[in-house]
């Protein structure tokens, strides 16, 4: 009796991936109806229509979120029936990256894209009660759909729940071994969660030309979206950075790969994005770009899902090939695109704007950073898609571009931007004289170039021309925030008073460029004064480097869960004294046979210390790479400072404080929304 | 011309300068930065210029691989299955380059040798790249024989 109860159970066990095959079909069902009837009732004013928003909402979200759980609740307990499952996973995986092999293939990481959707749209669903709610039911109901094509999309081409049946595997493949790392874990949520962010502002940008509520109210509901947005990628992308540069074991945190060019070009657009919803908010020009910005962000995050699922390009991250994959995705670009932009047409008229500022004025120099941004991602993506046009155009020539091309064309625009940065940050909105630029600035130029030039000659020995100019234009954008912060002061009782009344958004705007010239100083730094010396050392060899000197130790034996791994042991001496021991590792995983190399790092504020280990030779030498990687840490320390200042640049009260009938009445009123916080002294 | 629309033009101006810049630099860097392609058997008939960098694609030949034993120094052959090319590199091999699988070289051919500056790996031991698949069907088609690893996986 009990065994047949057993049995029973287990049968309905089995049937588990099938429920989230069924929810799967049903979120798309959902995601149908509500991109369709909302949108409808929105522009035929139907309340009851316009209601269904937001519960479809939570339907879509709570139907995703069950199919994701059934596909974790696979690999859990290792359903090998499931064939993404078999693919990227074995009985022997460490509990962590079972969880996490959800997102280890294209199927099961499509799921999680589409379910991270879903949890923006819940964020829009539940943060949105400022907002008439046919605003909202529009931005849900575009939302829907882009929902609707990524479900299809998995259903028609990409199952995850797929089976295979009856013959199924006793046991997985194994998660690929380079993906059996912590940075795994984080690198991909926050990078998809990013991406898919943006498709939130982009919905608003529709959402506003449907409505044809095309105003700074719409501008200001979109900015804490587009910051948090924009936050999440920079981490994202960061982590995507950091985990490359401490397991791919080249000792290298970018490489224009061109599956890591997309989410840059995403987020050159956001960044542009976000800087045009400000001048959008705050003056009310520029709405038409700022639409167009919005969907070329968009577009721009569909366009590298296209690159890294068709398998058109070779690429570290290119998940294996399958055309029609490609061809769906592309026809899903093509639709949103061309729809987009056809609606942009039709509603051009509506976003007539007053021409009201003067040739040097913080709209002409955010005019100049959208520019110089926009172009940069044009210039990535023409250095991505290239090797592709060449070979359709040359008849099967293959060819690749290499890090030159996008290091001659993105150093010299960063650092145009850079120039204009601090300019545009102090100059007001509207109009500001040349003598008062060259007055505030003149100092914050003359000691940063000064500083820039002496520091590098006195604290190397080698004086290196780009070391000067990178050190002159981070401390221009330092000393420019200085600067700035001292003149919106200075008519304060105290300092303290004076930094206590500066708005919580202009506190986020100096802490996120404090990041950028944070990023600048430690990528331009630790390349041009880097150095790494490949040998074959025996056991009890020795060699320099820079201060350093290293004792190599040889190699031990060590177990671990799903694999065989030599372990080497380096005494390290800085200067002559003893500092530590570090441990590069050489890894094999016993299921796939695929070996791993764990590198040795000493991390630190000014420096890394980072060892990789080779192969051994007969004789029993190893060899191996050592690295002295000066200011890297800074490049991921100025992503964070970014993001940080994003995020606190959305708590400025002024997202919460005004309900739908104020704006409006500060819409009214043109001259009363110049005096809303962001600039208190330059207005 | 009204101030407002030659404020426009201004800008209108501003933007085609920056854009014109912007393209003519990024040809410019195209034009010194793009690495052309090439198989074993282009090699062998020569099409590529010594010196030249570009990229290689092939087969590492089983048993071809070489290492010296007191510098870092090593050798194997890239095959599409119709003709072999020596390579030489000075560094660390990447994890997953192994006897029998696919593999991308960066460098120079130097004498008939190729002397690499990079060796590429894949992230993923069963992913062929598109261009050692190609240089495979390449050398398939030409000599119509059966080329078991060809497909990688």
């Amino acid at each position: 009796m009990r065994q047949k109860q057993r049995e029973r159970c287990q049968q309905v066990l089995r049937m588990v991936p099938e429920l989230g095959h069924f929810s799967l079909i049903l979120s798309f069902c959902l995601c149908v109806i509500l991109g369709t009837l909302p949108l409808v009732g929105a522009s035929t004013g139907n309340r009851l229509w316009i209601g269904l928003a937001r519960p479809l909402t939570a339907g879509v979200f709570v139907f995703l979120t069950l199919s994701l759980l059934v596909l974790g609740y696979s690999f859990i307990t290792d359903d090998f029936s499931v064939r993404f499952v078999a693919q990227h996973s074995n009985t022997l995986l460490p509990i962590q990256y079972k969880i996490t092999a959800v997102w280890g293939g294209h199927e099961g990481s499509f799921l999680f894209w589409t379910w991270m959707l879903a949890g923006w749209m819940l964020a829009v669903s539940i943060f949105s009660k400022a907002m008439p709610d046919d605003f909202v039911a529009r931005v849900l109901g575009i939302m829907g759909l882009i929902g609707a094509g990524y479900t299809l999309f998995m259903i028609a081409t990409s199952n995850p729940f797929d089976r295979v049946l009856p013959l199924s595997p006793v046991d997985g493949a194994d998660l690929n071994s380079a993906l059996q790392d912590f940075g795994f874990i984080i690198h991909p949520p926050s990078l998809y969660m990013g991406y898919v962010g943006f498709s939130v502002v982009f919905a608003f940008a529709i959402a506003a030309l449907l409505s044809g509520r095309l105003d700074s109210a719409w501008a200001r509901w979109s900015r804490p979206w587009a910051n948090t947005a924009w936050a999440i990628l920079t981490i994202g992308i960061a982590l995507g950075s950091w985990w490359a540069y401490y397991e791919l074991g080249w000792g290298g945190w970018w490489a224009w790969d061109p599956v890591e060019n997309p989410p840059m070009i995403n987020w050159l657009l956001g960044t542009a994005l976000i800087h045009s919803l400000a001048v959008t908010e705050k003056r009310g020009v520029f709405k038409s770009w700022t639409v167009l910005l919005a969907i070329m962000a968009f577009a721009s995050s569909l366009l590298g899902t296209f690159i890294t699922r068709s398998g058109l390009l070779t690429s570290v991250h290119a998940f294996a090939s399958d055309p029609t994959r490609g061809v769906y995705i592309l026809g899903f670009l093509g639709l949103v695109v061309g729809g987009s932009l056809l609606l942009f047409a039709l509603r051009a008229p509506l976003m007539k704007s007053e021409f009201g500022f003067a040739a040097i004025s913080r709209e002409v120099f955010l005019l100049a950073n959208n520019i110089l941004l926009v172009v940069a991602s044009a210039a990535i993506l023409l250095g991505t898609l290239y090797p592709m046009v060449y070979q359709a155009v040359s008849g099967g020539e293959l060819i690749s571009v290499g890090p030159p091309f996008f290091n001659m064309i993105f150093v010299p625009l960063m650092a145009i931007l850079v120039v204009f940065l601090a300019m545009g940050a102090i100059s007001r909105w509207k109009k500001t004289s040349a003598q008062y630029l060259i007055q505030q600035l003149g100092i914050v130029a003359a000691a940063s170039v000064g500083l820039g030039v002496l520091l590098p000659l006195v604290l190397t020995t080698e004086f290196s021309i780009g070391a000067a100019i990178a050190t002159s234009l981070g401390l221009w954008i330092v000393f420019g925030i200085v600067q700035d912060i001292r003149i919106k002061i200075a008519n304060k009782e105290s300092t303290l008073a004076g930094l206590k009344s500066l708005a919580v958004s202009y506190i986020g705007m100096q802490i996120a460029h404090l990041g950028f010239a944070t990023i600048l100083l430690g990528a331009s730094l630790t390349s041009i004064y880097s150095v790494e010396k490949s040998v074959l050392l025996q056991a009890g060899e020795q060699m320099d480097l820079g201060d350093y000197h290293f004792e190599f130790g040889g190699t031990e034996p060590v177990t671990g869960p799903n694999f065989i791994a030599d372990r080497a042991t380096f005494r390290v001496f800085e200067d002559g004294e003893f500092m530590r021991e570090m441990y590069p590792e050489k890894r094999l995983y016993t299921q796939s046979g695929s070996p791993s190399t764990e590198m040795a790092i000493d991390a630190g504020f000014w420096r890394d210390l980072f060892i990789t280990l080779g192969e051994p030779r007969e004789s029993g030498a190893w060899s191996m790479t050592i690295y002295i990687k000066p200011f890297v840490r800074w490049v991921w320390l100025g992503a964070i400072l970014m993001a940080l200042g994003a995020v606190v640049a959305v708590l400025d009260k002024r997202y919460r404080r005004l309900k739908v009938r104020d704006l409006a009445k500060a819409d009214a009123q043109p001259g009363g929304k110049q005096n809303d916080g962001l600039q208190p002294a330059s207005n | 011309m009204k101030p407002h629309r030659r404020k426009k033009l201004t800008i209108i101006l501003f933007i085609a300068a920056g854009l014109s810049v912007a393209v003519g630099l990024s040809l410019y860097a195209l034009s010194s930065s793009i690495d052309l392609f090439f198989t074993p058997t282009q090699i062998a008939a020569g099409e590529a210029t010594d010196g030249q960098r570009i990229r290689i694609g092939g087969m590492v030949k089983e048993g071809s691989v070489v290492r010296s034993e007191d510098s870092l120094d090593v050798e194997f052959i890239a095959t599409d299955y119709t003709h072999d090319l020596v390579v030489r590199y000075d560094g660390i091999l990447p994890d997953l380059f192994r006897e029998g699988q696919g593999v991308v070289v960066e460098g120079a051919v130097t004498n008939g040798t190729f002397i690499a500056s990079r060796v590429l790996a894949k992230h993923d031991e069963n992913y062929m790249s598109v261009e050692v698949k190609a240089a495979m069907d390449a050398a398939e088609a030409a000599r119509a024989l059966p080329a078991g690893a060809a497909n990688g996986s």
